[in-house]
């Protein structure tokens, strides 16, 4: 496949690998936080732990919507989907996320509830269009990469006079997580960041710049093909090694530092920044998320319907914030792979693949179960 | 066959009629469509014997028997469509036994309103490859449901064999050191019914790989390899079914990525839909573990074979006690091919 197999090949992972052993300091560790759940998945994927010398550590960030989000939001699409008896419209993978009272959308909707499984926002308008007498919700979430589409929605129901239509706004912002991964208490060691890829198209390399200024951590934007990330790792074990901390481009097929001005501008002009909220793993963090512009509020199902947000506690033996913070790996969660697996669920990053302890599940479990 | 005197004012419409409900209910109009529908395109012996049963020779040696629903939406794919499907289906499950299927039954679930045109396309897909199988359907039954309540037809045949002599395959019978191998490329029949699903279009059409295995098992059977388990992967594709050999073997198996065929048209479909081709389901390939010297054997007697042109040894069994099913990946790396979690591609056949 091309432009797909070149970015796969084994040979030229093997010659990043020997520069990787050869050039990292054995006398460091190097501890590298993969942001995204793209890559998450890339690596488990592809085996590229394997690859990598035992000093390079790769950390799993937060950059998983579906595991980010608290439990108590998931509660508000399942009371609008049975309280208010709206068709709430969902991506797949947000149907099986544990929420409170042993419930999930998947249940609730075995329980009668109307949720439907869509792949894009253009499917809930359609679902809203051609049932005029039904209330439709669509259940916003997601990074930067969501955004947009999300935002293109709003501005037709708009423009089409769609009264029936409203979305439960869930939308985050990357640069506001990783800013509180840097400043949790204790702090997180880290010496530098698989920077976003698709996230990175929407709002560029120029917002990481921060990270590196301010907190002296190097950041590579990488793809996510597991040579992009192969040589991303080159890269920030180079500029560990100098002492030097930038925002350097590996992805530059893809990735400006401006970002795709349009976008940006779309989304400027439809959200705003939500002064808090709530992060599964992090907790509440300030400027973190969006929410829609006064003159687009009549859109907002929280405020339509009047469902509050209550946060709910995570399960107590559930290590997901921890594993979200960077604090701990997925098998030093005591119900990882025995309470909590992909089929039964007990933290949110056990439910998508992009998780770090769905993707450990899948693809890696045998390294820890053979020792 | 039918040489019956008709007793049916009009013949059954089957350009423009449609299924009614009546065509289920025991009586005239049920009579009419098994005789100038099913009856005439099955046409044999046994099902001509008209009566609620088939009243068959005895056979000779250990029987197999097994059964198998269709509810594959679309009706109508690339290279198949329910019809023969229903017949492949379980003609392979009979022939993984290390049986040769002698005869089988089918029942149709039919939804009020459903096209006879369709209906007649259908049983004469079926007629056809059972016919190509040499296995007659000798007999059937047939349901209507309302409007709404099913989706257009519903087939379920079940197929009866006769286990060759001396041979026992199993899914608990992998042993550390045996190969692995596989009769061609994976995630056809999956890619095939979900591109059509999707409305993909690709330079090359994805066709369905649906297709009897009886006479590859037999040539593999011939050729006397030392064979231990053999599976046709469908459902869950080459990974889960691995999965279920290893469990009930208690071993474990491993694989080499770059070994396991794929269509290029299939790999890129499957990266398109965000899936993974080993865990997309086929219709007409088998895995087969036999002992490690007769591997090579094994392989040249499939590469013989029309349906095994492209058959691979794609790993081997090994002592584990996890029962993993690991795999060298095309980077280098090692991964955990797992079972597959919730449901992939529902209504796949």
């Amino acid at each position: 496949m091309k432009y797909v197999d070149e970015f796969r090949d084994g040979d030229l992972a093997k010659n990043i690998a020997r520069k990787i052993s050869l050039e990292a300091n054995t006398n460091h560790t190097y501890r590298l936080m993969e942001f995204c759940g793209g890559h998450t998945h890339a690596i488990s994927r592809y085996g590229i732990a394997d690859l990598l010398p035992a000093n390079v550590r790769m950390i799993h960030g937060p950059g998983c919507p579906v595991c980010v989000l608290p439990i108590g939001r998931v509660d508000q699409a399942i009371r609008l989907a049975t309280e208010q008896g709206v068709i709430l419209c969902t991506y797949a993978d947000t149907m099986r996320v544990p929420a409170s009272n042993d419930l999930t959308l998947m249940r609730a909707r075995a329980d009668g509830a109307d949720v439907r499984m869509i792949y894009s926002t253009q499917d809930a308008l359609k679902i809203a269009r051609m049932n005029p007498e039904r209330e439709v919700v669509f259940f916003a979430i997601g990074f930067e990469t969501t955004t947009p589409p999300t935002a293109v929605a709003i501005r037709q129901a708009a423009a089409e006079g769609l009264k029936n239509f409203s979305i439960l706004c869930n939308h985050v912002l990357t640069p506001a997580a990783m800013h509180a991964i840097l400043n949790v208490a204790g702090g997180v060691k880290l010496d530098g960041f698989v920077g976003p890829a698709h996230v990175s198209t929407v709002i560029g390399s120029q917002p990481y710049e921060v990270f590196a200024g301010d907190y002296h951590k190097p950041v590579v934007i990488a793809g996510f093909e597991p040579l992009d990330v192969m040589q991303s790792i080159l890269m920030l074990v180079r500029q560990i090694n100098d002492g030097r901390a930038a925002v350097e481009n590996e992805f530059t097929r893809a990735v400006t530092r401006e970002g795709n001005r349009k976008a940006q501008a779309l989304v400027g002009e439809v959200f705003e920044l939500r002064e808090t909220f709530e992060w599964r793993g992090l907790g509440t963090v300030p400027d973190s998320a969006l929410r829609l512009r006064q003159k687009y509020t009549a859109f907002d199902a929280e405020q339509r319907f009047g469902v509050k947000y209550i946060p709910v506690s995570d399960n107590k033996a559930c290590e997901c914030g921890a594993i979200l913070r960077g604090e701990k790996r997925p098998w030093e969660c005591r119900i990882f792979g025995t309470v909590c697996t992909p089929q039964t669920p007990v933290g949110s990053c056990m439910v998508s693949s992009e998780g770090a302890c769905a993707a450990h599940y899948t693809y890696g479990r045998f390294r820890e179960e053979i020792q | 066959m039918n040489t019956k005197k008709p007793i049916y004012v009009r013949p059954l419409d089957l350009k423009q009629g449609r299924v009614e409900m009546a065509h289920g209910a025991g009586g005239r109009a049920m009579a009419q469509l098994i005789d100038e529908l099913f009856a005439t395109a099955f046409d044999n012996p046994f099902l001509a014997q008209g009566n609620d049963g088939a009243l068959l020779p005895p056979a000779n040696g250990r029987l197999v028997l097994s059964c198998d629903a269709h509810v594959v939406s679309p009706l109508f794919f690339a290279g198949g469509d329910i019809g023969c499907l229903s017949v492949h289906g379980t003609l392979n499950d009979v022939a993984v036994m290390g049986a040769q299927p002698l005869y089988l039954a089918a029942s149709f679930i039919l939804e009020e309103g459903f096209p006879l045109a369709d209906l007649k396309r259908i049983v004469e897909s079926m007629a056809h490859a059972a016919r190509e199988a040499g296995v007659p359907i000798v007999t059937g039954d047939t349901k209507v449901v309302e409007r709404g309540k099913g989706d257009g037809v519903f087939i379920t045949t079940t197929g009866v064999g006769v286990a060759r002599e001396g041979i026992t395959l199993s899914g608990d019978l992998a042993r550390p050191g045996d190969k692995v191998l596989l009769s061609g490329t994976i995630g056809d029949h999956g890619m095939a019914i979900m591109s059509q699903r999707e409305g993909l279009a690709f330079d090359a059409p994805i066709v369905s790989d649906t297709a009897a295995l009886h006479g590859l098992v037999a040539a593999m059977l011939d050729c006397g390899a030392d064979l231990h388990v053999l599976r046709d992967p469908t459902r869950g594709g080459l990974a889960t079914t691995l999965n279920e050999i290893a469990q009930q073997s208690r071993a474990g198996i491993s694989l080499t990525e770059a070994a396991i065929p794929v269509n290029p048209v299939v790999a890129a479909a499957c990266e398109f839909l965000g899936l993974d081709p080993l865990y997309v389901a086929n219709e007409g390939k088998l895995i087969a573990i036999c002992a490690e010297r007769d591997a090579e054997r094994l392989l040249s007697v499939m590469h013989a074979h029309p349906l095994g042109g492209r058959a691979a040894i794609i790993g081997e069994v090994v002592e584990d006690a996890h029962g993993f099913v690991q795999m060298t990946t095309r980077l280098g790396g090692r991964r955990v091919v797992d079972w597959l979690t919730g449901e992939q591609l529902p209504r796949i056949c």
